[in-house]
């Protein structure tokens, strides 16, 4: 029996954290991740879980810590969000290059400097090639539904790779939605037990973890890996499909929304999506045919799915809540626009800015966006290629 | 029973760090490691490496020198690394996953330990985790070509405090690392020096047995970086203690105890002179540097000796 729930996007995953029930968790405090972790080790406090805690001194040393236990042999978490995750920023390389399943929450938030602690996500993006595999989640729901998947995918035998669940600061870290919670034995089941590989603990058969390996071997070691990437998409969908099944929600890699006969188009990740959707559905009975794509697997990007998927459309925006400094587009704009670049039919594309440091994402910024596309269709001519919105005059 | 720290017993024992290592030849550091897993010969292990030269030499492509589970992160995170070894550890015991009994040790040097790594030291010291940590202290950072540390000897030559016309080698002081890990309130910390071999293991046994966490500062000649003779690290590592530069003790439980005094106290000179990073100071009008040097070393000897006689319960202090 499924359980309705009002609680934040933080409680949400730390209520998944306890029925999952990690073997080690690492914890450091940061806005607006304290939260979750904060809630989690209350259960551990009073005896829901047999998780084992550590309080560690710093983000590095929590990720430095995740790693050691999880070479170890059991099933590890933890969570950050902005400077910490840019504090963890090396560890993130060696996480996934031990090929150990860590999952981790990242609530999004924007990197000083100025510090702020609210929603962008340039926290994440800037860890989007660490090879870590990660799930974007637009709402509290996909932020829970999305962890309980995350420790399947991290742990498949094929994969063994460090898995991130990211969700926007604030806006779904500490707003109250509702929430369908699954039967603690229900994620038990689904999640399974662990099975170690290689585990440091097995004395008996010692292994050496974090070799040197110089100009000889490294270049095959990495081709090596980025191999196992490819079969990640396969495993995402597996496990998705086998969630429906205990859920009734339905996961893919994206999300394709009124996508398939609309001529404009939007991509966006995370709770901007929800508002999007909104206005999509709006402008759809007007009569315009607009749609969007809501990106769920980011890392490793399905280049050739979404490609596929968004081939059509006449015109496209996409939306970035960061920003790749030095002159260049957003980073969900460089992957759109890298997936589009071999189809000989294509949309023209643009690259807007929003939501910078918790700035609020409202729908007439969506409107604004829908009509401006609505204009390039018709004209063919793009004023700006990349511009910031909701900018304060 | 306990294998009896003796060199019959003790060459009976299997090395569980292997030849064919790549380290430098006349490093102490595997003399150091052979003794440490040695004096740990009747527990199963963990160790954990932060970068540096043991980790870089002993653990290559395919080939490793441990045969013991190991484990190399990064530079300055072996001490949180091991924490979370050892928190696993206690996880799968607590749900019933694994019964046999293991202990942890981190081997790092001064650069992992002393500097960047020692926030993460601290943090799992003060945490309590059931670790050993071990420093091997070469006083520079070596693997990358003898750049000071904060355990650099003040004065001591090193590629990015060169001995010059304005600078004499290292200004400062060193940073007197035992002593801070002391302040932590540790059950057990201490000094030790490959020289003194009973000595040290004898500490690595009786740290190893003790619950929490414990630090072993151990003395490491490197004839790379130090400009000595290949075959004087155990030489050096003697005349580091009889002229107490390097004092072997402990402190446990808060009672300071100086394991070994040496019975006529040695000149700093002569350990001064065998060393190529100290050349410099021979040159004339330098007297003063290492007269200056012989007052820290006397400093620190007499504070030693006054806080092994305020800690130490009468009893033990009359024998």
């Amino acid at each position: 029996m499924t359980k309705v729930v009002a609680v934040t996007g933080n409680e949400a995953v730390a209520n998944a954290f306890r029925q999952i029930e990690p073997d080690v968790c690492a914890a450091y405090p940061i806005t607006p991740q304290t939260e979750l972790m904060q809630r989690f080790a209350a259960f551990v406090s009073n005896g829901q879980v047999r998780t084992e805690m550590i309080l560690v001194e710093s983000e590095h040393s929590a990720l430095s810590a995740c790693v050691g236990a999880a070479a170890a042999g059991g099933r590890v978490a933890t969570a950050t969000s902005s400077q910490g995750l840019a504090l963890m920023w090396e560890i993130l390389f060696i996480a996934s290059g031990l090929r150990l399943p860590i999952v981790m929450p990242v609530v999004n938030r924007a990197l000083s400097a100025p510090i702020n602690i609210h929603c962008d996500h340039s926290d994440a993006m800037g860890a989007r090639d660490s090879g870590w595999i990660q799930l974007w989640s637009e709402n509290a729901q996909e932020a829970y539904d999305n962890t309980i998947q995350a420790f399947r995918i991290a742990e498949d035998m094929n994969i063994r790779l460090p898995v991130m669940i990211c969700y926007d600061g604030f806006i779904i870290s500490h707003s109250i939605e509702r929430i369908e919670y699954l039967d603690d034995d229900v994620v038990k089941n689904f999640v399974g037990e662990y099975k170690p590989l290689y585990p440091l603990l097995d004395v008996e058969n010692p292994k050496s973890y974090g070799p040197l390996i110089l100009t000889d071997l490294y270049h095959e070691v990495r081709k090596a890996h980025s191999e196992v990437y490819k079969k990640v998409p396969k495993v995402v969908i597996e496990v998705a499909k086998e969630f429906e099944k205990i859920s009734g929600r339905k996961y893919e890699l994206f999300e394709n929304y009124r996508l398939d006969d609309a001529e404009i188009g939007i991509v966006i990740l995370n709770s901007a999506a929800g508002t999007t959707k909104d206005l999509i559905d709006e402008y759809r009975d007007r009569g315009v045919k607009v749609g969007l794509l809501k990106p769920r697997l980011y890392r490793p990007f399905p280049y050739e799915e979404v490609g596929n998927a968004l081939k059509n459309l006449k015109v496209l925006c996409v939306l970035d809540r960061a920003d790749a400094f030095g002159g260049s587009f957003g980073p969900l704009y460089l992957d759109i626009a890298a997936s589009l670049c071999n189809f000989s039919q294509k949309p023209i594309l643009i690259n807007r800015i929003y939501g910078l440091g918790g700035r609020d994402f409202m729908p007439e910024h969506a409107a604004e966006v829908i009509e401006e596309l609505k204009d390039i269709a018709k004209t063919g001519k793009i004023t700006k290629l990349k511009e910031y919105i909701g900018v304060r005059e | 029973m306990a294998t009896p720290l003796n060199l019959k017993e003790l060459s009976k024992q299997e090395v569980r760090f292997t030849a064919g290592h790549r380290m430098c030849a006349g490093c102490a550091a595997p003399i150091v490691v052979k003794m440490v897993l040695l004096a740990a010969c009747d527990y199963s292990v963990v160790v954990a490496s932060s970068t540096g030269c043991l980790e870089v030499s002993s653990c290559i492509s395919t080939y490793t020198a441990w045969k013991v589970p190991w484990i190399h992160n990064a530079f300055e995170n072996a001490a949180a690394t091991l924490s979370g070894v050892e928190t696993m550890y206690k996880a799968l015991k607590k749900r019933g996953k694994i019964d046999k009994d293991i202990k942890f040790i981190a081997i790092c040097g001064d650069g992992g330990t002393y500097d960047i790594g020692f926030q993460s030291l601290s943090g799992a010291m003060e945490r309590g985790h059931d670790m050993l940590y071990i420093c091997y202290d070469n006083g520079a950072y070596m693997n990358t070509g003898i750049q000071r540390s904060s355990a650099t000897p003040t004065f001591a030559d090193t590629t990015t405090c060169p001995a010059g016309a304005v600078i004499p080698g290292k200004p400062q002081q060193r940073k007197d690392l035992t002593r801070i890990m002391a302040a932590h309130g540790l059950p057990y910390v201490a000094q030790a020096s490959p020289s003194h071999w009973p000595d040290l293991m004898k500490k690595v046994r009786k740290a190893i047995e003790i619950q929490g966490p414990k630090f072993i500062n151990i003395f490491t000649p490197c004839n790379r970086g130090w400009r000595s003779r290949n075959d004087d690290a155990i030489l050096l590592s003697r005349l580091a203690v009889e002229t107490c530069f390097w004092p072997l003790y402990e402190v446990e439980d808060g009672v300071t105890r100086i394991t070994v005094k040496p019975k006529d106290k040695k000149p700093l000179i002569e350990f001064l002179k065998a060393q190529g990073r100290f050349k410099h100071l021979f040159e004339p009008g330098k007297e003063k540097m290492i007269e200056h040097l012989q007052e820290m070393i006397d400093k620190n000897w007499e504070s030693l000796l006054k806080e092994e006689e305020m800690t130490l319960p009468k009893e033990e202090g009359n024998k």
